[in-house]
């Protein structure tokens, strides 16, 4: 794996300047590397880590699971393009198992979300059905521990 | 009663670790950010502690063999060899409570009241008591900054006596984070034998070698196998400081009086560490390859950050330490520290807790985050501003 997409990947906050001392590189290698990776389509973007419940301005998510029947020629993708245009929705992924496609979709209520899927998502043509699942919380995001406040159990030994 | 009269005047004259002072002191404050632990911060790998486990689920909780597992043994014989190019039979490997046993009965197998020990200095702390016990004398050795903290052939001449016993050879050293190359190594080795000195190498550190090469041991260099006893361990490779497991390998001869001393005190190395030491070396070499390159990474950003803030920091090339001057602060380490600790809250090690030629340094360990790095040296460029260092 790309050293450097490794700890942008720990760490996105790390500075060019950091990563170019860590990895023992010049900070203008780094630079240019990183513009590459997001030229090429590698970096899409990026975004903080939030642990939501401690804000006030709290936002609800739910996991929908669908059932779709796929068109012919086009499988899943056209449904797929369709549902990821949605601004409620946050990832779109086609899964093996027992349904197709996993949505991840955010509002600031229940009931919000429970509409967008019941006037947005369940009455679309290839879609056969839909089961949503909320989430009631989060432990850990993208790698992160959100609510673990692990101390440094560590002694002073000598 | 009169305690002290009635206690073995060594143990009573012998003085504890100077690391622990700082740490009472950062113990007893809230919001202490500290680079002072000497032990990793990843846990021990799941598949290890998998192991350790199932051995206790299979009802596995008697002693094992006094010299340790069979098994265990023939995978410390097989590590060495595919690590270290180090080849060691089964009697020739023995299984410790941690590295500090292994250097505890190496020291009192071979020192006779009135031998000298070379110890090369600054070092960790438990060279000299466990010396004096046996009734051996300790002689420091000062590494110097110059040098890298490395043992010149010259320095080590110059120490010798008719009774030199032992030289201990702490590469990949705590605090300092100097390594002994392969060609140092062998620059050494003819003084050695000239002088018939046995040697304890204490290479718990080993893995944790940074830069082109890997870690040479003086047991590799001509003539030198059959006088050197090379501890290991697996506190610091695979993050098993809790475990106490360690061991020690050496010539034959020199193996078999040393399990006779452990045979009484200790009897064995726990039972499920030793089952968990199995996995940790059948199957951990890219656990180590993880974490060793993690802490390189850390490496690099410590000493460019102590550089940066003008505290000259030579680059380590071993261990998890960066040992910084703070010479140009006109404190005593003691006081750089003290005064560290109290403004700042920030913890570190004063170089005088390995020896006196640490003055003038302090040891500062990355086993932390960056984050947690960038903060303690933030708040130590704070401090130097405040003082106007």
């Amino acid at each position: 794996m790309d050293k450097i997409l490794k700890l942008l990947n720990d760490n996105a906050h790390y500075s060019d300047a950091d990563i170019a001392v860590m990895l023992g590189m010049e900070e203008k290698e780094v630079s240019e590397h990183i513009r590459r990776l997001e030229r090429d389509g590698i970096i899409c973007g990026y975004k903080p880590v939030v642990d939501w419940e401690k804000e006030d301005d709290t936002l609800v998510t739910a996991l929908i699971e669908i059932k779709v029947i796929p068109k012919q020629d086009e499988g899943f993708e056209s449904i797929a393009k369709q549902i990821m245009t949605f601004e409620e929705v946050e990832s779109v992924y086609l899964m093996s198992g027992g349904f197709d496609l996993a949505v991840m979709v955010q509002g600031k209520t229940f009931r919000e979300v429970a509409m967008f899927v019941a006037k947005r998502l369940a009455p679309m043509d290839s879609v056969q059905s839909t089961a949503t699942h909320f989430v009631l919380r989060r432990y850990k995001e993208m790698g992160v521990k959100l609510s673990a406040d692990e101390e440094d159990d560590r002694s002073f030994v000598i | 009663m009169d305690y002290n009269s009635m206690l073995n005047p060594v143990v009573r004259d012998m003085k504890p670790s100077g690391i622990r002072k700082f740490f009472s002191i950062a113990e007893e404050m809230d919001d202490v950010i500290s680079l002072g632990v000497g032990e990793p911060d990843f846990k021990t790998p799941w598949h290890v502690r998998e192991a350790g486990i199932n051995s206790l689920r299979s009802g596995k909780t008697r002693y094992t063999a006094n010299a340790g597992l069979k098994r265990l043994r023939e995978e410390i014989s097989e590590y060495m060899y595919r690590r270290f190019d180090l080849k060691y039979s089964v009697p020739q490997v023995m299984v410790t409570v941690g590295g500090s046993e292994a250097i505890d009965l190496c020291i009192r197998s071979v020192v006779s009241p009135g031998d000298e020990v070379i110890i090369p200095e600054p070092c960790f702390v438990c060279y000299d008591p466990i010396t004096r016990m046996s009734g051996g004398i300790p002689v420091p050795l000062e590494t110097k900054v110059e040098n890298c903290f490395k043992i010149t052939p010259e320095e080590l001449e110059a120490k010798i006596t008719d009774k030199t016993k032992l030289l201990i050879l702490p590469y990949p050293n705590n605090p300092t984070g100097a390594v002994m190359r392969r060609e140092e190594l062998e620059r050494i080795a003819p003084v050695i034998e000239r002088h018939n000195l046995f040697v304890l190498s204490d290479e718990i550190y080993a893995e944790l070698t940074y830069g082109g090469s890997r870690h040479a041991s003086i047991a590799e260099i001509d003539g030198m196998y059959d006088r050197t006893v090379v501890v290991g361990g697996f506190s610091k490779a695979y993050s098993m400081t809790g475990w106490r497991l360690g061991f020690a390998c050496g010539p034959e001869p020199l193996i078999s009086q040393m399990i006779k001393v452990h045979q009484y005190a200790i009897m064995c190395a726990p039972t499920t560490a030793q089952h968990a030491g199995i996995e940790a070396m059948r199957s951990g070499d890219e656990d180590i390859l993880e974490m060793r390159g993690q802490y390189d990474m850390r490496r690099r950003f410590i000493v460019n950050a102590f550089n940066s803030i003008g505290l000259d920091c030579f680059e380590p090339e071993g261990a998890f330490y960066v040992f910084p001057s703070i010479k140009r602060s006109g404190l005593s380490s003691e006081d750089f520290c003290e005064k560290l600790i109290y403004s700042k809250r920030v913890a570190v090690v004063p170089g005088t807790a390995f020896g006196e030629s640490g003055e003038g340094f302090v040891r500062v360990s990355y086993c932390y985050s960056i984050e947690h790095i960038k903060e303690a040296v933030s708040r130590i460029k704070d401090f130097l501003d405040e003082f106007g260092v």
